[in-house]
C-alpha cells in the first residue's frame, strides 16, 4: 500500500505544486551548528550502544574461551588457561581503549568531562577513582596539549581517558586503568610495548605493575611510538 | 546510520518544521528537540529501516504534543514582545507574496491536517508512509488530506480576492502568537 498521495484534481495539483516551493531556500541553507551537534550526539549514542552490544558478544566469547580453558586445564595441564585468559584481558583492554578513543574523538562540545584548565582537580579526581596516584604526561614538545579527561567504566573497574590535541586539531587519547580487580602483588605483571590496531585506531599498549596503558591516535606508527615512549618515561619518573 | 546520514535529513526536517510552525526559531527548536528525543529513543529505531520516516515520526509526535500543551494553557508564554518580534515578521528576501499567503493559510488549518498536507507535498510521502508517521489509519490520512486541500483552496481564494489590501502588519497580527506590548 504505497499509493502516492497525488491529487487528481487540477486545482489541487496547482496547490501541491505551490506548496512544494514553500521555504525551498531552507534546503540549501547550511545546517546550524546547534543542530549538527545534536546529530553528532545522536550518532555517538548509537555507536556507543552498538559497541556495548559488541562487548556483550565479546564477553560471551570470553566466557566460552575461559570455560574451554578451564575444562582443558582440569584435564590436561595446569598453567595454560591462566596464561591464555591474561592475553585476552589485555587484548580486551586495548579494544576498550580504541572504542573510547573512537567515541570521543569526533566530539566537539563535550570531548572531556573535566577540562585541562582544572588539571589539579582532574588528576585528584581520577586518581581517587582509579585508586592510584596518576600523573598527566606533558606532550607539548611533540605539539600536543592536554584537552582534559574523563572517567569511563571498564570490565575490571574504573578507567580514565586523557585527551590531547595539536594545533591542527589532531587528537590523541591516553587510556589507563587497573587490569585486575584484586591488586594481588603476586599478579603484578608488566608487559613490553605492543602495537595494536583495532578498527581504524592504532594504539600502543603497555602494562606496568598491574596497570594498563593505551595511547591511541591517527598518527604514523613511529610518531605514536615516540609519544608512547615519552608518556612511559614521564609516568615512571619519580617526582 | 552515521552522522552523515542524520545530517543529510536536517535540511528537509527544517523546511518541514518551518512550514508547520510558520516560525524560523520555533522550527529549529522543534528540529533540535527531535534530535535530542531521538537520542533517548534511538533504540526504538531498527537499523536498516527508513531513517527519514523515523525522524519525522519523532518530530510529528513532539509537534502534536506541543500543540496540545498550547491548547491546554494558551495564554502567558505565547505573548511576544512586539519590538523583539518585529524583525521576525519581515518576510525573508527570497519569500514571494505567494509563499507568504501559503504560509498564512497553512497556519489556519488544524495542525493534524497541516501535517498531512505538508508530508505529502514537501516530503512526497505516500498515504501509507504518512499513516505510519502520524500514527493514524490510512482512511483518516485520506480524509484529512482532502479536507486540508479543500480548506487551503478556499483560504487561498479569500487571500487573492481583496488584492493586496491586508498590510504586512495586520497579516502578522492574524498569526497565532498573540502580539502584545510587554513594557
Amino acid at each position: 500500500m504505497t499509493a502516492p498521495a497525488r491529487p487528481t484534481d487540477a486545482a489541487d495539483q496547482a496547490l501541491d505544486d505551490a506548496l512544494r516551493g514553500l521555504h525551498r531556500e531552507v534546503l540549501s541553507e547550511a545546517v546550524p551548528p546547534s543542530l549538527q551537534d545534536a546529530a553528532e550526539r545522536l550518532d555517538a549514542m548509537q555507536h556507543s550502544t552498538l559497541r556495548s552490544r559488541q562487548w556483550l558478544g565479546m564477553a560471551a566469547s570470553l566466557l566460552l574461551a575461559v570455560s574451554v580453558g578451564w575444562f582443558a586445564h582440569a584435564y590436561v595441564q595446569p598453567g595454560g588457561a591462566s596464561y591464555a585468559s591474561k592475553g585476552t584481558a589485555e587484548r580486551e583492554f586495548v579494544r576498550q581503549a580504541s572504542f573510547a578513543h573512537e567515541v570521543y574523538l569526533p566530539e566537539k562540545r563535550h570531548p572531556v568531562e573535566v577540562a585541562a584548565a582544572e588539571q589539579e582537580h582532574l588528576v585528584q579526581w581520577l586518581s581517587k577513582r582509579l585508586g592510584k596516584p596518576l600523573k598527566v604526561p606533558h606532550l607539548s614538545e611533540q605539539g600536543f596539549e592536554l584537552v582534559g579527561g574523563r572517567l569511563l567504566p571498564g570490565d575490571t573497574g574504573a578507567r580514565a581517558q586523557f585527551m590531547f590535541q595539536d594545533a591542527q586539531g589532531k587528537r590523541l587519547t591516553l587510556y589507563l586503568g587497573s587490569l585486575q580487580k584484586s591488586a594481588n602483588p603476586a599478579d603484578v605483571e608488566s608487559t613490553q610495548f605492543r602495537f595494536e590496531s583495532v578498527g581504524n585506531t592504532p594504539s600502543f599498549y603497555w602494562a606496568e605493575r598491574g596497570f594498563g596503558y593505551a595511547l591511541s591516535g591517527q598518527v604514523d606508527k613511529a610518531t605514536l611510538m615516540a609519544l608512547a615512549t615519552s608518556v612511559y618515561a614521564q609516568i615512571n619518573t619519580q617526582p | 546510520m552515521s552522522r552523515q546520514d542524520i545530517v543529510a535529513h536536517i535540511p528537509a526536517m527544517r523546511r518541514y518544521a518551518r512550514s508547520l510552525t510558520g516560525d524560523v526559531w520555533a522550527a529549529d527548536d522543534l528540529v533540535q528537540d527531535t534530535l535530542e528525543r531521538a537520542c533517548s529513543k534511538w533504540r526504538l529505531w531498527l537499523a536498516g529501516t527508513d531513517l527519514r520516516a523515523w525522524l519525522f515520526t519523532v518530530m510529528h509526535n513532539l509537534f502534536i504534543s506541543d500543540v496540545r500543551q498550547l491548547q491546554r494553557r494558551p495564554a502567558p508564554h505565547l505573548m511576544v514582545d512586539v519590538d523583539e518580534a518585529a524583525h521576525a515578521l519581515h518576510a525573508p528576501a527570497s519569500s514571494t507574496e505567494l509563499q507568504i499567503d501559503l504560509q498564512r493559510c497553512l497556519l489556519q488549518l488544524p495542525p493534524d491536517q497541516r501535517a498531512v498536507l505538508l508530508l505529502v507535498t514537501l516530503e512526497d510521502m505516500g498515504y501509507a508512509e504518512v499513516a505510519k508517521v502520524t500514527g493514524v489509519p490510512l482512511g483518516t490520512v485520506m480524509s484529512r488530506l482532502s479536507r486540508a486541500r479543500e480548506r487551503m483552496r478556499e483560504l487561498m481564494q479569500d487571500a487573492a480576492t481583496p488584492p493586496a489590501s491586508p498590510q504586512r502588519s495586520t497579516e502578522a497580527a492574524a498569526q497565532p502568537p498573540t502580539l502584545r506590548r510587554l513594557k
